[in-house]
């Protein structure tokens, strides 16, 4: 009776400190948001953050958003030096474009905005920034990787992630260089972003002179893939690759190794999840998948950084924290320019549009970064990943560049 | 070309039996409707899926709770089968009872709507226990019988031994209850006519009843079965497998029962044919992504030629 009263009361003392502990972590960060909230005047210069902080993508979200919090509170003493209050302004665009848009709107009507961190998805990214482009508000882009965000030739818009149709051709450097692929087979899901990616692995990895021994198509919902396989294995190919996504890639590796077919698979970022291991089980080992996020841990300065981060919100680094992070740098990199070009003074937005475009050489935390003409990153990377064993996520294996 | 398709023919031609004993025990669930009710049950589909979800959710609580190790494997799967059929029949029933009973006398095509309704309704209850229990409605089960059989050069999973073993066992108990028992006898005589079978004393509600019970435990066992072949099962798996077995139902023709089993073994059989032959006997113009085309046109060829089906009856129209 004694052990156990000491016990439950040792239990409710435990929980009353984890709860005072979270208390402290969640008022900290509270206060440090509104750091500079009371300031104003002519010397303000926000920038804003667009990502989904409500809904199913919150998580990822507010990564980015703590993320270019930590660039801006890093940079406050700088611009206090250059004269300047420095503040960021969160906005939630709850991944709906409708939403995204008004964001952009009121974005606009606030003068001392002079540029914003986001999205999370290419969906919001793409109508919100023809109203950033209107008002001439540039937009840093930690992880919009379709094509089409840069594509329609936007002054504003730039990014530091790698491009949707650049994870093919990395995967196929990896699978014919590293791996030492000659005869792949390349198996896709009939879906647009399937298909897409498995085109471009094809051309790529024909390019680099491996023989593509089959091309086939499987339906999205269906359960049994042994047809394919039989195919694939009278084929006798020393590489799969699958473009399509984990419910179908799982059952595809699992049942591939039931037929004896111990060769390496690939696949895009459409594997990158937890319920790929888990339908797959023991099979998954020696399989790949690419990614335009790097383990940011990866790195000492990356590490300590991760760690950084971690004491101060009482969160784990996710994989776009660190894009956040390095988006507000060059963003607020591409404002301390222009003030010097314009003579200490406040830059106007056109000048900060120009001066962020023309960034050329800047060492990130997680990516180098220097634009092109289109405002895409020269130096993103796209990540290989291979599972070693039943856990997920998988451990980075390679940073393929578009320079090799 | 012809020897590559020549070599893999064994292993094509076993991996099409398996998943045909899937498609003909399914389609067996639609034609024992339509043969009795001619009402196309379009919920068999999701009858399917619950049944491969009971078998899972009762396998995983037995591993969770450890007994899983210290039971036979066999004795494991023959209970959870019973328990699925036993738990499917009953839905199956219920479905008859509350969504088709009310409107049999309703023009044809009600019926087929809330059919409709019930499937849906099905799908999102299993979506929404199963991402309540475990997060995810994509859901991995327990594998039993995961090793694989080499015969040769042929690599079977033993699960699909158990999975031809189990629909041949039911097809034939099936056939020879039809066949040979009063209950079958009525079954027959309900599905000739319904009135005069009532005027026979035949309590025809209970003999509905009694089939939707056989048709959807079959409908259950078969998806405890595909769940432990493929491992891992979603909400919707009913659907497209759903309307493969409708196919072979027709196919084999609808309302008999040997038929849809043959039905299903063909289908099967043209499929996994087409989806692993296709690409190389063409020269890589078609792919496996037309196996379904292919299947389907050598059902529209058959059907031109016998429209009651390989094996169904030119009955008239009754009067």
């Amino acid at each position: 009776m004694k052990r156990n009263g000491m016990r439950s009361w040792l239990a409710v003392a435990s929980a009353a400190l984890l709860v005072s502990a979270c208390g402290a972590g969640g008022g900290g960060a509270g206060n440090n948001a509104n750091g500079g909230g009371g300031g104003g005047g002519g010397n303000v210069i926000k920038i804003a953050t667009q990502s989904p902080l409500s809904g199913s993508n919150a998580t990822l979200g507010e990564a980015i958003k703590l993320g270019a919090q930590l660039a801006v509170e890093d940079k406050q003493d700088e611009f206090k030096k250059l004269g300047f209050t420095l503040q960021l302004v969160p906005y939630d665009d709850q991944g709906d474009p409708k939403k995204g848009v008004a964001n952009a709107q009121m974005i606009a009507s606030d003068a001392d905005i002079l540029g914003v961190v986001g999205h999370l998805n290419s969906g919001v990214a793409i109508p919100s920034s023809e109203v950033y482009e209107k008002y001439a508000i540039p937009m840093v882009s930690p992880a919009n990787t379709a094509t089409e965000v840069t594509d329609r030739g936007l002054k504003t818009v730039n990014r530091i992630c790698a491009r949707d149709d650049f994870q093919g051709p990395a995967g196929a450097q990896y699978a014919v260089q590293q791996l030492g692929a000659k005869k792949i087979f390349v198996i896709q899901d009939k879906t647009a972003y399937g298909q897409g990616l498995a085109d471009a692995f094809k051309d790529a990895a024909q390019k680099l002179g491996a023989q593509i021994v089959g091309y086939e198509g499987i339906t999205v919902g269906e359960k049994d893939f042994n047809g394919v396989l039989n195919n694939a294995k009278a084929a006798k190919p020393d590489l799969i690759y699958f473009g399509g996504l984990y419910a179908e890639g799982g059952l595809i590796v699992q049942q591939a190794r039931a037929k004896g077919l111990n060769i390496p698979i690939m696949g895009g970022d459409g594997l990158d999840s937890s319920t790929m291991v888990q339908i797959a089980g023991s099979a998954i080992t020696n399989t790949y998948y690419t990614s335009v996020a790097a383990d940011v841990t990866k790195t000492d300065a990356g590490k300590q950084w991760a760690d950084r981060y971690q004491q101060k919100f009482g969160k784990p680094v996710e994989s776009y924290s660190a894009y956040g992070y390095d988006s507000a740098q060059v963003l607020l990199k591409g404002i301390e320019n222009a003030i010097q070009a314009n003579g200490g003074k406040k830059p106007t937005r056109e000048q900060v549009r120009d001066a962020v475009r023309s960034i050329q050489d800047f060492q990130g935390i997680v990516t180098k970064v220097g634009f092109d003409d289109k405002g895409d990153n020269k130096y993103a990377n796209v990540y290989v990943y291979k599972f070693e064993g039943t856990k997920y996520p998988g451990t980075q294996v390679a940073a393929m560049s578009k320079q090799s | 070309m012809i020897a590559q398709t020549l070599q893999s023919l064994p292993q094509v031609l076993v991996d099409g039996v398996t998943l045909g004993a899937v498609y003909a025990t399914v389609a067996i669930g639609y034609t024992m409707v339509y043969g009795i009710l001619e009402l196309i049950n379009f919920a068999h589909g999701e009858i399917f899926m619950s049944g491969a979800f009971i078998g899972t959710a009762i396998l995983l609580v037995l591993n969770g709770a450890g007994w899983l190790a210290h039971l036979p494997k066999l004795l494991v799967l023959l209970l959870t089968l019973l328990v699925a059929m036993a738990l499917t029949g009953l839905l199956g029933m219920g479905i008859e009872r509350v969504a088709y009973r009310p409107l049999r006398h309703a023009p044809r095509l009600i019926p087929l709507i809330s059919a409709i309704g019930v499937s849906f309704v099905l799908q999102d209850v299993v979506r929404f226990i199963a991402e309540w229990r475990t997060g995810n409605y994509i859901v991995t089960g327990v594998t039993l019988y995961g090793s694989e059989v080499n015969f040769g050069s042929i690599t079977v999973k033993s699960n699909a031994l158990f999975v031809l073993g189990a629909a041949v066992v039911m097809m034939a108990g099936l056939d020879l209850f039809v066949r040979k028992t009063k209950w079958g006898t009525a079954m027959r005589a309900v599905a000739q006519d319904k009135d005069t079978a009532a005027l026979m004393s035949i309590n025809v509600n209970r003999v509905i009843a009694l089939t939707f019970f056989m048709g959807s435990a079959l409908g259950g066992a078969t998806g405890v079965l595909f769940a432990q072949q493929y491992g891992t099962i979603d909400p919707y798996i009913g659907f497209i497998l759903g309307l493969k077995a409708f196919t072979a139902a027709v196919l084999g023709g609808i309302g008999n029962i040997r038929g849809a089993m043959f039905g299903g073994f063909v289908l099967g059989i043209l499929e996994m044919f087409a989806s692993a032959e296709l690409g190389p006997l063409t020269g890589g113009v078609l792919g496996a992504e037309y196996k379904d085309v292919f299947a389907f046109i050598i059902l529209i060829a058959v059907l031109l030629f016998k429209p009651e089906g390989l094996f169904g009856q030119a009955v008239k129209e009754k009067v």
